[in-house]
């Protein structure tokens, strides 16, 4: 590729959130090429455990994308469910004490209100769901909607049913602008790609694409551990976590504290994820963040404490201040538009902001959806405070 | 536990380095997973087999009697049964060290500390073999699996036996199965006496050793079949025969060259790869699949060597170079005092890296390899991933060995990819890297939940892990 190429929409980013936005956009009737400097799935896609999740979201602009996400992950899964192994096993939030349950209770209750199935689940009861949960939890709430696909294989099928053309190991090195500031196209390390529209899908280096943009985004890495364990005979069925630490949900911090989710995969490994630390982009092994994902999954699950843990590894979450994504047409750069920043939630949140992306693409982003999600709410200096 | 110098693997390299820092008055702590220190090149006979002649299966006695005896007059501490999982680096505000944590004996269900100022790594190296249809028959065995099963239990696996692949570990690997009382119908080996030829300086030194083996070989009228390959390998339930055929200049099989012999036993082996887990953990740089080590052995992380086939395989002569002068060095580092360097071992270490280089080029596996390996062919055994999948994944975007792994599973498995990491390479054109792996042994997750109970609460450093659902 020595020399320009030309179509409707560049995304930058092979991982999940550019294959959503490939895919819905090219359903849109648009032509559209996705570029990566690494391979599909090389980012925080390849680190995750695939969580599509509305159980951890508190009523707001997140729970409501999560919600057309959800309902978005179904349909896809009609067509492309068994490749992308998206299973519909529901989670299970569990409180170790009354006043946890009381909490939890309550978050739920507003969840329900927002359109969330969350069924509370008794103590005596909690035994019928997952048999192997430790005796002496004082109750749950059961979430019927939250799923789990194979994130790297999700990304592979809805890049490859987009049918948009697909250029890994190019890097974008620059976002072209007209003298006016008008986008058009991407220059990489292998020539030019020309289009009226390019997509910021770079997750946690979405602020690095921004940059070469000319505008600032302040995305920043929060690392994760997972742990993997030896692959067992099926023993934990949904995704469950506790709810030690239910903030005042009506108070504005409404924080879930929450400790690891624990999962069985259909491949048999039991999944323990994650770790939030903010330490920049350091792979390094942190024993006290698989310690603490190790102790927290055997207060759960008794049983895991003789099963061996044979892999761990970090992956980057793209997080943004206010821990909500950017997704939209950016007004400082007409012709940009950024989908990235989705912190924890990218996998879940992905249909429904390749979706959005694509309304935008197509003439639609007066959308009040988007209002939450402006790429262009953060002032414009570097962002530094959470550099460590 | 606590010492001054932590050397992890008792092989040659591990042995060397730990008596050459011991004599320089440094406190040395040798930790090893096997029951008895040796690794592989000297493993011994389990003690209640009573073997006779333990030396009739061995390569350079000599020098294994004189190590085991300088080790019994040592003080080093020798801690055998210890499966190590994890280095950590840690600072007490006063001076960096390492933590070192190893799981014990057979069950493996319990972890111990050993803090340590120094560490050298001589964690050895493992076997490579690629795949081939009919690969994963039982019979099939790696030649250093067959070499170990001799050394160690003294059981013979089938009475006839093929042993193929490239490189030096094939002469010696027949030689000690007709030694045994095998009857080797054949070594296959792909590379040809010319493309040795070609190297015929810098591999000066092997002849008399590699001639000794054609010699014993010749006794027991072992044929020796250069460039050749196994095509395949037959059997129900188990081998019962292998297809070879032979290879063009280019690494190409030759039409109409394939035969077939019978056999029980099928001993492969491609090469080996250097165990760079901890190495990789502890953040030390990688030259290729080797760590990375200057002319002291030091690794560019402060505090850490690295000596034997950890560092690039070349056999245990070239170990025992250069887990002396690592020795050597750790005791000058200890001590403030100047390094000073053995003449000959850095002689013999120059000399011995020319030879294993060009054993190295000269022994690389066909260049065709990948042709034989047909689409339905198992690749990653642990989860029963095949050369069709993985071809597959390169059209669905992969681009390195990690998407490779996640669009298809090769290597997620228990071996995490030390068995396939060759073999997914060579099929889909990606660069052979090795992959972190935090933890080298599998580890209990009581083990780490233990730990996190006992960990100081009103720690600095490092920030709090908060725990969430994504």
């Amino acid at each position: 590729m020595g020399e320009s190429l030309t179509c409707d929409v560049v995304v930058v980013g092979a991982g999940m959130t550019g294959a959503a936005c490939a895919l819905y956009a090219a359903r849109a009737g648009l032509d559209v090429t996705v570029v990566d400097r690494g391979p599909v799935a090389g980012g925080t896609t390849g680190a995750g455990e695939g969580n599509l999740l509305v159980s951890d979201k508190t009523p707001g602009p997140e729970l409501d994308l999560a919600l057309l996400s959800l309902r978005l992950w179904g349909e896809l899964a009609q067509e492309l469910g068994k490749e992308i192994e998206y299973d519909p096993k529901g989670g299970l939030v569990v409180a170790g004490t009354p006043r946890a349950l009381t909490s939890l209770e309550r978050l739920a209750a507003g969840q329900r209100a927002a359109g969330v199935r969350a069924e509370p689940v008794p103590a005596d009861r909690l035994a019928d769901l997952e048999p192997h949960l430790a005796p002496d939890l004082a109750g749950g709430v059961h979430y019927p909607q939250d799923a789990q696909v194979m994130p790297a294989l999700a990304a592979a099928h809805l890049l490859r049913a987009s049918g948009a053309r697909l250029l890994t190991g190019h890097e974008v090195t620059r976002v072209l602008r007209t003298r006016d500031g008008t986008v058009y196209g991407v220059r990489t390390d292998r020539g030019e790609l020309h289009a009226p529209a390019v997509v910021n899908a770079a997750g946690t280096w979405g602020g690095e694409l921004a940059a070469r943009a000319g505008v600032s985004l302040p995305v920043l890495p929060r690392r994760g551990f997972v742990l993997v364990t030896e692959p067992l005979p099926p023993r934990i069925r949904r995704k469950v976590y506790a709810a030690d630490y239910v903030a005042d949900v009506a108070g504005d911090s409404a924080a879930l504290q929450t400790s690891p989710v624990v999962e069985g995969t259909a491949a048999g490994p039991v999944l323990i994820g994650a770790s939030r630390e903010r330490v920049g982009f350091d792979r390094t092994l942190s024993l006290p963040a698989v310690r603490a994902l190790a102790a927290g999954a055997i207060r759960l699950f008794p049983f895991l404490t003789t099963v061996r843990a044979i892999r761990t590894y970090a992956g980057f979450r793209p997080y943004l201040p206010d821990h909500l994504p950017a997704i939209g047409p950016d007004p400082r750069a007409p012709g940009l538009l950024h989908a990235c920043g989705h912190e924890g939630a990218g996998i879940g949140l992905a249909p429904g902001t390749g979706h959005l992306i694509a309304r935008a693409l197509t003439g639609h982003a007066t959308e009040p959806a988007f209002a939450a999600f402006r790429p262009d709410r953060f002032p414009d200096a570097p962002h530094q405070e959470d550099r460590r | 536990m606590r010492t001054d110098l932590a050397v992890i693997g008792a092989g040659p390299a591990g042995l060397a380095g730990a008596l050459a820092a011991h004599a320089r008055g440094v406190r040395v702590t040798l930790v090893d997973a096997a029951p008895a220190p040796g690794g592989q090149f000297h493993r011994q006979p389990a003690s209640g087999l009573r073997a006779a002649r333990p030396q009739a299966l061995h390569h350079q006695w000599r020098t294994w009697t004189r190590l085991h005896a300088a080790l019994a007059a040592s003080t080093v501490r020798l801690l055998t049964d210890h499966h190590v999982w994890c280095v950590e680096r840690v600072s007490d505000g006063r001076a960096d060290g390492f933590v070192v944590h190893a799981l014990l004996g057979p069950e493996q269900e319990r972890s111990v500390e050993l803090h340590a100022t120094a560490l050298l790594l001589a964690t050895g190296g493992y076997e490579t073999v690629l795949p081939f249809p009919g690969w994963t028959l039982p019979g099939v065995v790696t030649a250093g699996g067959a070499q170990a099963m001799l050394k160690a239990g003294l059981v013979v696996p089938g009475r006839t036996a093929v042993v193929a692949g490239t490189g030096p570990l094939l002469l010696p690997v027949a030689t000690a199965l007709a030694a045994a009382g095998v009857s080797v119908a054949a070594v296959v080996e792909s590379t040809g006496p010319r493309r040795l030829a070609r190297y015929g300086g810098a591999l000066a030194g092997k002849l008399p050793e590699a001639a000794g083996y054609a010699v014993r070989l010749l006794r027991h009228r072992v044929p020796c079949l250069a460039r050749h390959t196994v095509l395949r390998a037959h059997g129900d339930d188990r081998v019962t025969g292998v297809t070879v055929a032979a290879l063009d200049a280019q690494g190409r099989v030759r039409p109409r060259t394939e035969r077939f012999l019978p056999c029980h036993t099928l001993a492969v082996s491609h090469g080996m790869l250097p165990h760079t887990d901890l190495a990789t953990t502890l953040g030390c740089r990688l030259d290729g699949t080797a760590v990375a080590v200057d002319d002291q052995q030091r690794t560019d992380v402060p505090g850490v060597w690295a000596a034997g086939e950890a560092t690039g395989t070349g056999g245990a002569s070239l170990a025992l170079a250069e887990g002396h002068l690592a020795g050597r060095s750790v005791a000058a580092r200890l001590h403030g005092t100047p390094y000073t360097p053995a003449p000959a071992a850095v002689a013999a270490r120059a000399r011995l890296r020319r030879a294993a280089d060009a054993l190295h080029r000269a022994c690389t596996p066909p260049a065709h390899w990948t042709d034989q390996v047909t689409d339905g062919t198992v690749v990653c055994r642990c989860e029963e991933v095949t050369a069709g999948e993985v071809r597959e994944a390169l059209g669905l975007g992969a681009g390195d060995l990690r998407s490779v792994k996640l669009l298809t599973r090769a290597g997620m498995g228990w071996c995490q990819g030390r068995i396939c990491g060759p073999a997914v390479a060579g099929l889909t054109g990606c660069r052979l890297t090795p992959p972190r792996r935090p933890f080298a042994q599998p580890v209990p997750l009581g083990v780490l939940a233990a730990q996190h109970r006992h960990e100081p609460r009103a720690e600095p450093t490092p920030p709090p892990a908060e725990e969430g659902p994504s």
